[in-house]
């Protein structure tokens, strides 16, 4: 009986500890995004920067330009099926360009994001740390965040929002040619019902809102989740696991709140 | 060092890739125009009821867009609506003061838009004044009564 109290209490123990860790990790992701990203570049920095929005930005073109021409053209060949039915297949340009500049543009490209090169962050700043790099670093009088966690924090803030910018346009591309090429819907009312539709401010400056906080977000996971994970093999196979959740689960979990407050008219 | 321009030259080809990019989006999506916003002027238009007109509506003028929607409010001294428009400002001074503007509906489940008419008074409409002769968004609702007590009363 008494042991078995004992048990259920040094579960609750257990829980509350849990809870407390979990907090204590907030915590130190905060004060970590905080250090790192402030703090005047120098000049090595710059060419630091350079190098990784290289990395994250560039290299991260191909796949997510690529995914953006296929989500156009699947949008506009289901949205022609659906408009079709009430004769309405000229606000095709109109459907497609909506969708993809105020949800799936920023949400698609963060994930991809997310996936490339937020896994790849925390991979490499692990295995740093794992290797004693990091250490090193600050023994002789370098400081890590700044030599190693800024420069990729910058770039990822830097690039998501133009990759995001780059999946729009390829997706109404993709969309053009599917629905006004291949489909048949004609061009000028493609073009016309979508700039009648489209203003600049509340989709494409809303849009880019999104994509500028699912950076900080996806790239603030990676790095600190490099930063601070277990310094062994299977450490750093957990936190990349976790990165790639973490992040996908921000990213949509906030498109929400987002939305919400752009276009649900809070 | 090689490697290191060629990285620089990347890079900046991708930043400039993203502000083409939204420049595209601005012109080619969102139909921006360059010119600047003192290309239009502003009448009024008092109706007593607008159905589900929007801002930034479509001002047609003979089935052309001239202008749109700015602000939709209520009068609350006759509680009617007060819509805003901002047209080209090459109609300014070519609208005869007794313009009509009637809320009109595109095809049967269409968006709603202005529609202009122009009168033959020899005054004309400047920055500001207001439209009289308004004709109301039709509502459906109200039709189908006005029918079915038609019917009823024969």
């Amino acid at each position: 009986m008494q042991s078995n109290i004992k048990h259920a209490i040094s579960h609750v123990a257990r829980l509350g500890q849990k809870g407390c860790d979990a907090l204590e990790s907030l915590g130190r992701a905060g004060v970590f995004l905080a250090q790192s990203a402030v703090g005047v570049p120098s000049r090595e920095g710059w060419s630091l920067w350079l190098r990784q929005v290289h990395f994250v930005g560039v290299l991260s073109l191909a796949i997510v330009l690529v995914s953006g021409l296929f989500i156009g053209m699947v949008l506009a060949l289901q949205g022609y099926t659906i408009l079709v039915d009430f004769g309405a297949e000229q606000a095709l340009g109109q459907m497609v360009a909506l969708s993809l500049l105020r949800e799936l543009a920023p949400v698609v490209a963060a994930l991809l994001f997310a996936g490339r090169a937020g896994s790849a962050l925390t991979a490499e700043i692990g295995l740093m740390k794992a290797t004693e790099q990091l250490t090193s670093m600050e023994m002789i009088g370098v400081d890590p965040l700044r030599r190693v966690v800024a420069p990729r924090l910058w770039a990822g803030f830097v690039a998501l929002p133009i990759l995001t910018v780059g999946f729009s346009v390829v997706g109404i591309w993709g969309g053009y040619l599917v629905g006004v090429e291949w489909l048949g819907v004609f061009e000028g009312s493609y073009w016309s019902n979508m700039q009648a539709s489209v203003s600049f401010v509340d989709d494409i400056g809303n849009g880019i809102i999104k994509s500028l906080v699912f950076a900080v977000v996806v790239t603030w996971i990676a790095v600190f989740q490099g930063y601070d994970l277990v310094p062994t093999s299977e450490g750093i196979s957990r936190a990349t696991t976790r990165t790639v959740v973490y992040s996908s689960l921000a990213v949509l979990g906030l498109d929400f709140v987002l939305t919400a407050v752009m276009f649900g008219g809070l | 060092m090689k490697r290191s321009k060629t990285m620089e030259f990347g890079v900046g080809l991708f930043m400039l890739a993203g502000i083409l990019g939204l420049v595209f989006l601005g012109l080619r999506v969102s139909g921006m125009t360059l010119s600047t916003s003192s290309d239009t002027f502003r009448l009024e238009a008092s109706f007593s009821n607008i159905g589900s007109l929007k801002p930034r509506a479509r001002v047609t003028m003979a089935g052309v867009t001239v202008g749109r929607v700015e602000a939709i409010e209520l009068d609350t001294e006759w509680y009617d609506a007060r819509v805003v428009l901002s047209l080209d400002s090459d109609l300014e001074g070519q609208l005869s003061q007794d313009t009509t503007a009637a809320i009109l509906t595109a095809g049967l489940l269409g968006e709603q838009y202005i529609g202009l008419s122009v009168g033959g008074a020899p005054e004309v409409l400047e920055e500001g004044d207001v439209i009289r002769d308004t004709q109301s968004a039709l509502v459906l609702e109200e039709l189908i009564q006005q029918f079915v007590s038609n019917m009823v009363t024969n």
